[in-house]
């Protein structure tokens, strides 16, 4: 078992400072979810800006509590998905999954991962891929909630 | 640290010797370091042995089955019964019903408790659990209490892991029909004072429900000298198989509950209108049971019986106390629960400073060292000390101090690579 492989120092630097962190105002959609098998929990906020059907993430804010995984995965995805518009967002939260998913076979595209592709070694230990896609199935409720919200 | 200790299983080396995984290696080509045994404990090879050659020679059905085989089969499976009538002191091997493991256990009772019947739990009574449970012996009873619109309560806990018994006239009354209690807590380590709070709750005419999940691996239980009225155990903690789990209750009791799985063997007679149903044991073991598991069950209590509860109760304090002193020798680690070992079970969750519990149970992983992370099944007694979750590192009779030591040396490991002072 390789550690270091495991706990990218990128990774590490996520976790020891995250970026983003906290709940901030305004949002449209809060959502909190956990992980049943080990207890980490992540309450999420999203707030979009911009016309419906072409909104960008205007900010997420989080507040995470749990492994250096989870909370490093946290920090990136807010990185990666803060600014861009929603349908951008979505695809990296495609790509981010399928590498979760990859068992460690898919090479990640540093363009769309960006500080994501660390990620790469947790697809190799099956109990972490939840802690690292804790913050992101939130991301993808929380605004799925928000957009079925305008459609209704 | 200290002196050589005292208390530790003579023979060690030759017990670990009857626990083939221990000669595992992992990845590394390191050895195994397993102290995840609260969770499930390594099997020995005569419970290996006495599963395989059941297989091999005297596989059948039980009950039903007109042949040699059939008896064979059912003799090993009734010979299991008594052995774990022995192993609790029943009065009766009647009184002993195979389930799936304890949870299937704690729920036959909460289940068959909702309905009409000389013990029924109705709207307005309570029912008295403790916050220190397993999952399996609290939403058990959230489900009877939210069903029949009785009382949920709960004993809490003070600031050293122990029961807060303080209220106890207040939570066990003339209403309460039941108080569920673990003996042994899986995340504190806390030792309960079951005969003590048995004989409270008789007095309001309540009936006793015992979760010795964790205390039938390592003390000895009597369940006439606790006088509890259930009582549920988990094969696969006492060096058993899974897929098994044991009800003792008392037979008076039993025989006031309505049967729980209707099927094959839980019947006297059929007919299209209506049924009539066997006597105990087999009112409550409706279908094919758990044979293999069962004859596994039954290997593994003589086992333990044979090196003796007092004997591993013994070293589980040794291996308890040893690692509790290593522990203190590690800064910034907070142990959950009472720091005298005479006072606990061999299951120490403990938190370190700056480490979450999954990095430090990865880091241990990665050095062959087999401990658990998160909340163990007891998310409320982590609530009440401010805790998401925990490491817990479990020791078990095959246990040395050697690895103790690798724990330790592990947990100063892990607080460099994540560079915690
Ligand atoms: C105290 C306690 N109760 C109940 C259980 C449930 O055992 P099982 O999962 O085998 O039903 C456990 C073990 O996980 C336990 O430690």
């Amino acid at each position: 078992m390789d550690l270091d492989s495991l706990y990218q120092e990128i990774i590490l630097d996520h976790y020891r400072s995250p970026h983003h962190a906290g709940l901030r105002e305004p949002f449209e959609a809060e959502v909190h979810h956990v992980n049943p098998t080990c207890g980490d929990e992540v309450t999420l906020r999203i707030h979009l800006e911009g016309e419906p059907g072409s909104e960008t993430v205007g900010d997420v804010s989080y507040d995470a509590e749990g492994c250096s995984i989870s909370q490093a995965a946290a920090s990136v995805m807010a990185d990666l998905v803060i600014g861009q518009p929603v349908s951008k967002a979505m695809e990296t939260h495609q790509a981010f999954v399928e590498l979760m998913h990859g068992r460690g076979k898919v090479e990640p595209d540093e363009q769309v991962l960006e500080d994501g592709i660390a990620f790469a070694g947790v697809a190799k230990f099956p109990a972490r891929i939840k802690c690292a896609l804790l913050s992101w199935m939130a991301f993808k409720d929380a605004t799925a909630q928000v957009v079925s919200k305008e459609d209704s | 640290m200290g002196g050589p200790l005292t208390g530790l299983l003579p023979g060690l080396e030759i017990i670990r010797k009857d626990f083939p995984i221990l000669e595992r290696r992992l990845s590394g080509d390191l050895p195994l370091v397993y102290l995840d045994s609260a969770n499930t404990s390594q099997k020995p090879q005569c419970v290996i042995d006495a599963m395989v050659d059941h297989l091999e020679r005297h596989n059948a059905n039980v009950a039903r089955a007109m042949h040699q085989l059939g008896a064979e089969s059912s003799a090993a499976f009734e010979d299991a019964r008594d052995k774990v009538a022995g192993f609790l002191n029943a009065p009766s091997r009647e009184e002993v019903i195979f389930t799936k493991n304890a949870s299937e256990a704690l729920n036959l009772v909460a289940n068959t408790m909702a309905w009409a019947g000389p013990l029924e739990v109705k709207a307005g009574d309570r029912v008295v659990i403790t916050e220190m449970e397993h999952h399996s012996n609290i939403v058990p009873w959230q489900l009877l209490t939210e069903r029949k619109g009785a009382e949920l309560r709960w004993f809490g806990l003070t600031d050293d892991g122990q029961l807060d018994l303080s209220n106890i006239d207040e939570l066990i009354t003339p209403r309460t029909k039941v108080v569920a209690v673990t003996w042994v807590s899986n995340m504190l380590g806390t030792i309960n004072p079951i005969a003590e709070i048995a004989r409270r709750a008789h007095e309001v005419g309540a009936v006793v429900v015992v979760d010795a999940s964790q205390a039938a691996p390592q003390l000895p239980v009597d369940v006439q000298a606790v006088d509890a009225d259930f009582l549920a155990f988990t094969g696969h903690k006492v060096t058993g198989p899974t897929g098994i789990g044991v009800l003792w209750g008392k037979g008076d009791l039993l025989r006031q509950l309505p049967p729980f799985l209707g099927g094959g063997e839980m019947i006297a007679t059929v007919s299209m209108e209506r049924s009539t149903y066997a006597d105990l044991p087999h009112r409550f073991e409706a279908g094919t049971p758990p044979i293999i598991e069962a004859v596994g069950l039954g290997a593994a209590v003589d086992y333990l019986i044979e090196i003796g509860l007092e004997n591993i109760h013994r070293h589980e304090q040794a291996i308890t106390g040893y690692l509790l002193d290593g522990l203190a020798t590690v800064g910034g680690v907070t142990v959950m629960g009472p720091t005298d070992p005479t006072q606990r079970g061999g299951a120490v969750s403990f938190e370190i400073a700056g480490v979450h519990p999954h990095d430090v149970a990865q880091t241990l992983d990665a050095r062959g060292i087999a401990v658990r992370a998160g909340h163990h099944c007891a998310k409320p007694a982590h609530k009440r000390y401010g805790v998401q979750s925990s490491t817990r590192a479990s020791s078990y009779l095959y246990t040395t101090p050697g690895e103790i030591d690798a724990l330790v040396e592990g947990l100063n490991y892990t607080k460099n690579y994540f560079k915690v002072a």
